[in-house]
């Protein structure tokens, strides 16, 4: 079903380099997953600055139309507001305090237009495709940040379409890649609705990614939702999570989904096979393993 | 008052239609045993299924053709994606995987024997290859099963094509299973087991979990036979649209798909009975995912589960399906059940036609035994001519309706030239109720 | 020495010459340089020729091989050796899952760790892990001999049936039917013997051997809770 890559680096050199690394990667994983592709880029974030990843399958009619209205609206603050325009996404800074006049913006107005990402760091690219054209039309070997999280998707039961690609985020700076198919994923969803969690499509990461969002919205930090996930999620998973500071990697108990990471003193990885790290910088001279079942792994800065 | 009336109306006993006589016997076996009923065979009770679907033949507005010098072609060719060397079946008809261990060596030689001469092939079961087997069936469809009992690479090197086993109809999620009883020593030798045990199941592949991982492995297979050989993949009903989907895009040549109809050597009856869908619900999303990715024709798709007569095979061809495969058939066609055998079923509690204990071994017809006493009441060269036999009249049968329906190749069947008796059935095989244009559920 | 390199020549080109060595051939060794984590190298193979991967693979590495040695400078990923029919696989980096999965012969030594379902449904190989190996390992594992230096995770020898499992360091937990037994002197010679095989140096007496209890042989009711 899928192919999963991630990296946390430890050493900020190797910051301008993420996007360049962490394509190769995902381009190494193609072959697991020729539906769709997407990653999610904890870049550089500016104090009092939110970030909106959105995109649109017509983004020479959108994006237009949404720059305009948010050009004219009248409560955001100007000087704090930029857009760049990456083929059919786009990156709507803003500061802190407009994050919501502009969801509700583009969720009022523009129903065409899918938030992607919002958060301070986080920027989320994700569409149908061949890894290797997702990466070239977002310019993602250029991108530069703290950590970042992949995921090439062979679709199981869902559609395959821009919003079933993940990394799917359900929160502010959270993200969720998943390798594996829940089995309980449908009653999940229907309580989550229930407590009035905002899901949009029919698939099982999806899932995934509100529960932790709702626990943690509860207070749970990440390492704790993702120990409740193993009481409340049922099938076969691994998960690698982002949060803004975080990277978190967890196994079901049974562990059949393939899970290879490896750390040196500049970088923790993450991929579904081996090959996947096998460009890194000392990869030789890594601590290689595999993830234990039902055990949480967590990093952050 | 002291005379009594000595005959008053009196209420009719009347079983109930949840508590039958067979649930309950079933119930007080439970009670008695505290073990789940295992049997052999496919879904007994009544599911939708081919009978309910029409023909639409040849009036006025379609024109029929003749017998004889009209020819309506059968034959097929599966593999034709990424196999070097293709199979070449001179009809639409294969025989389905059934193991050495669960029949009989000489089961197996009357089933080569008999699709030999018929121009098609067989397959292996869960146990491996014979030496009988491949000598007497010129095509060999070898399975590649969870157990992987005597897998090998000679073996298959040696087949003609590799039937990458995910589940099957009668149990889909579920293993193989064989009773002591039936582990003789020669199967026991074959599957690295001690002679007499039960044999557990394995569900799973041991080391691929997921169509992802299954890419990897078929791509194994094919280095390790040159990429000569067509490779199947073989799934039970259950989700059809996704799994033909997944094994198109693991790299399938061929797509096998097995209704609950589909029989087992032995299994719990409640697996047999509740789990798994119809065959007939499953070759239009099968059909369906196939043409999605451009696919239809290009990757072939074998049904079976219950295919009994020429009008189930041009029905699935009609729907879609490029071939059929028999199992159960086949095994009735060699002599299984048969009443000739009568006093024996009496002896065992049962009936000819009802005897589906395969797995205590004791199978009067010598068939789904390793009893060699037992096994010995089959002649396999006969029984091979009953299969030829029976395979031509299939064959005959579906050019006959194909002629019918004005078509010079049974692969020029088409949906359209179906329509329904009941709603089920319409909805399921997605064609009209017949003398309307309803399709329930057309919405799918 | 002939050196294939896999970047360039490609995994058709590797295991067809490979699997075309005969018997009697002249090229005894072979080096595959360049693996970069390929899939399926060295498959299928039937021949006692040398075989040197220089790198780490990814998974199937050796897969069904028959009489090679093929000894990995690296590790490898899912399903090392499997199906093995005879011969040696050695990896002397770690090993992903499924190492030496329903081998039927010959011998697979890591040198590193082996993860999860090592010498799972194995039917006959001889698997020597110098390092742990993860969980569920031997499960339903029918023949031949698991030899574990370091621990072995959850549920070691789920549902075994004749294999031994030989493990000197700890068992995380055992099982379905899998228990404990009695090292007794043949069992002490059998293990030197493998553990000459692997060239592996460690003292017999100090492991522990498991096997199947055999009560899941023929069902009872009273052993359900098992399954």
């Amino acid at each position: 079903m899928c192919g999963i890559v991630g990296l946390f680096l430890k050493d900020d050199a190797l910051k301008p380099l993420l996007g360049e690394m962490l394509s190769a990667m995902l381009v190494t994983m193609t072959d697991r997953g020729p539906d769709s592709a997407g990653i999610a880029i904890y870049g550089d974030d500016v104090a009092g600055q939110m970030k909106i990843t959105v995109q649109s399958s017509q983004p020479d009619s959108d994006f237009p139309v949404l720059e305009k209205d948010l050009s004219e609206h009248p409560q955001l603050v100007r000087e704090s507001l930029h857009i760049q325009i990456r083929d059919t996404h786009a990156v709507i800074s803003v500061a802190e305090s407009d994050r919501d006049h502009i969801l509700t913006l583009i969720k009022d107005k523009h129903p065409n237009i899918r938030v992607m990402s919002q958060g301070q760091s986080i920027e989320i690219y994700k569409e149908v495709g061949l890894p290797k054209d997702v990466v070239s039309r977002f310019a993602l070997t250029q991108a530069t940040g703290s950590h970042g999280i992949g995921h090439t998707r062979m679709a199981t039961e869902s559609a395959v379409t821009t919003l079933g690609a993940h990394p799917f985020s359900t929160g502010s700076d959270q993200c969720l890649v998943h390798n594996g198919s829940l089995s309980n994923h449908n009653m999940l969803r229907r309580k989550l609705r229930a407590e009035g969690v905002d899901i949009q499509t029919e698939n099982d990461s999806e899932v995934a990614a509100a529960y932790l969002s709702a626990r943690m919205s509860e207070g749970l930090s990440l390492g704790e939702a993702l120990t409740s996930a193993l009481n409340d999620l049922d099938g076969f998973f691994t998960f690698v999570v982002g949060t803004k500071t975080g990277f978190g990697v967890l196994r079901d108990p049974i562990a059949c989904k393939p899970a290879v990471m490896a750390e040196t003193k500049a970088y923790v990885a993450f991929g579904s096979e081996y090959r996947a790290l096998v460009n890194l910088p000392a990869i030789d001279n890594a601590k290689v393993w595999e993830p234990e079942p039902a055990e949480v792994y967590f990093w952050s800065h | 008052m002291t005379d009594k009336p000595s005959k008053l109306p009196r209420t009719i006993p009347v079983q109930s239609a949840t508590f039958t006589p067979a649930v309950n016997a079933e119930i007080r076996r439970a009670a008695a045993t505290g073990i789940y009923d295992i049997r052999g065979g496919g879904t007994k009770r009544s599911v939708p299924h081919f009978d309910d679907l029409l023909f639409l033949g040849a009036s006025i507005s379609r024109y029929p053709l003749e017998g004889y010098r009209e020819k309506c072609a059968t034959n097929i060719t599966l593999g034709t994606r990424f196999a070097k060397t293709p199979i070449e079946l001179d009809i639409p008809i294969t025989i389905a995987g059934m193991s050495f261990g669960a029949l009989s060596g000489q089961a197996k030689e009357a089933l080569g024997r008999g699709a030999t001469a018929a121009g098609t092939s067989t397959t292996t079961g869960d146990g491996g290859m014979t030496e009988e087997e491949r000598s007497h069936s010129r095509l060999l469809v070898y399975q590649y099963l969870p157990s992987r009992y005597g897998m090998n690479p000679d073996d298959l090197r040696r087949c003609d094509a590799i039937e990458v086993v995910v589940g099957q109809g009668a149990k889909p999620g579920g293993g193989g299973m064989l009773l002591g009883q039936k582990i003789s020593d020669r199967v026991a030798g074959m599957r690295d087991l001690p002679a007499g045990i039960d044999q557990r199941s394995a569900c799973r592949h041991p080391d691929w979990t997921g169509p992802d991982d299954l890419e990897i492995k078929i791509l194994e297979l094919r280095e390790i036979t040159g990429w000569e050989k067509p490779i199947y993949v073989k799934v039970g009903g259950a989700r059809p649209y996704f799994d033909t989907a997944l094994a198109v895009k693991s790299g399938a040549d061929v797509v096998v798909l097995d209704g609950m109809q589909g029989g087992t050597a032995a299994t719990q009856d409640v697996f047999i009975e509740h789990v798994g869908i119809p065959i007939l619900g499953c070759i239009r999303p099968a059909v369906q995912a196939l043409q999605d990715l451009g696919m239809h024709r290009k990757v072939q798709l074998i049904v079976s589960g219950g295919i009994r007569n020429g009008a189930d095979v041009a029905k699935a061809l009609a729907l879609g399906a490029d071939a059929v495969s028999i199992g159960t058939a086949a095994l009735i066609a060699i002599g299984d059940n048969d009443p000739k055998w009568e006093d024996d079923y009496q002896k065992l509690g049962t009936t000819a036609g009802a005897y589906d204990d395969w797995h205590e071994g004791m199978d009067p017809a010598g068939i789904t035994t390793q009893d060699p006493k037992l096994a010995a009441r089959l002649d396999p060269i006969m029984a091979g001519r009953q299969l030829a036999n029976y395979l031509k009249v299939l064959t005959l049968e579906a050019q006959t309706i194909a002629r019918a329906c004005g078509k010079s190749h049974v692969h020029n069947l088409e949906p359209e030239d179906l329509c329904a008796l009941t709603i089920e059935a319409a909805a399921m095989a997605r064609v009209p109720l017949a003398g309307t244009n309803w399709i329930p559920g057309k919405g799918f | 020495m002939t050196t294939i390199d896999l970047s360039e020549n490609g995994l058709r080109h590797l295991n067809e010459t490979l699997q075309s060595q005969t018997q009697g051939t002249n090229q005894q060794d072979w080096e595959i340089i360049n693996p970069r984590g390929s899939h399926a190298i060295a498959v299928g193979l039937d021949a006692p020729i040398h075989v040197t991967v220089s790198g780490s693979t990814g998974y199937y590495c050796g897969g069904m091989n028959k009489q090679a040695s093929i000894t990995v400078k690296g590790s490898v990923g899912p399903g090392v050796a499997e199906n093995m029919m005879s011969g040696m696989v050695v990896v002397e980096g770690d090993a992903s899952q499924y190492a030496g999965a329903t081998g039927r012969g010959g011998t697979l030594v890591v040198r590193g760790n082996a993860a999860s379902r090592c010498g799972i449904s194995m039917k006959g190989i001889d698997i020597v892990v110098e390092g742990n190996i993860g969980h569920m390992s031997a499960f339903m594992a029918q023949r031949g001999n698991l030899v574990v230096l370091g621990d072995a995770g959850e549920a070691l020898g789920d549902s075994l049936y004749e294999a031994r499992l030989y493990v000197r360091g700890t068992v995380k937990s055992l099982g379905a039917d899998c228990i404990e037994k009695e090292m007794r002197p043949e069992h002490l010679a059998q293990l030197a013997e493998l553990l000459e095989r692997s060239g592996t140096d460690a003292d017999p007496s100090t492991f522990r051997r498991y096997g199947s209890a055999r009560q899941l042989y023929h069902f009872n009711v009273d052993n359900a809770s098992a399954y």
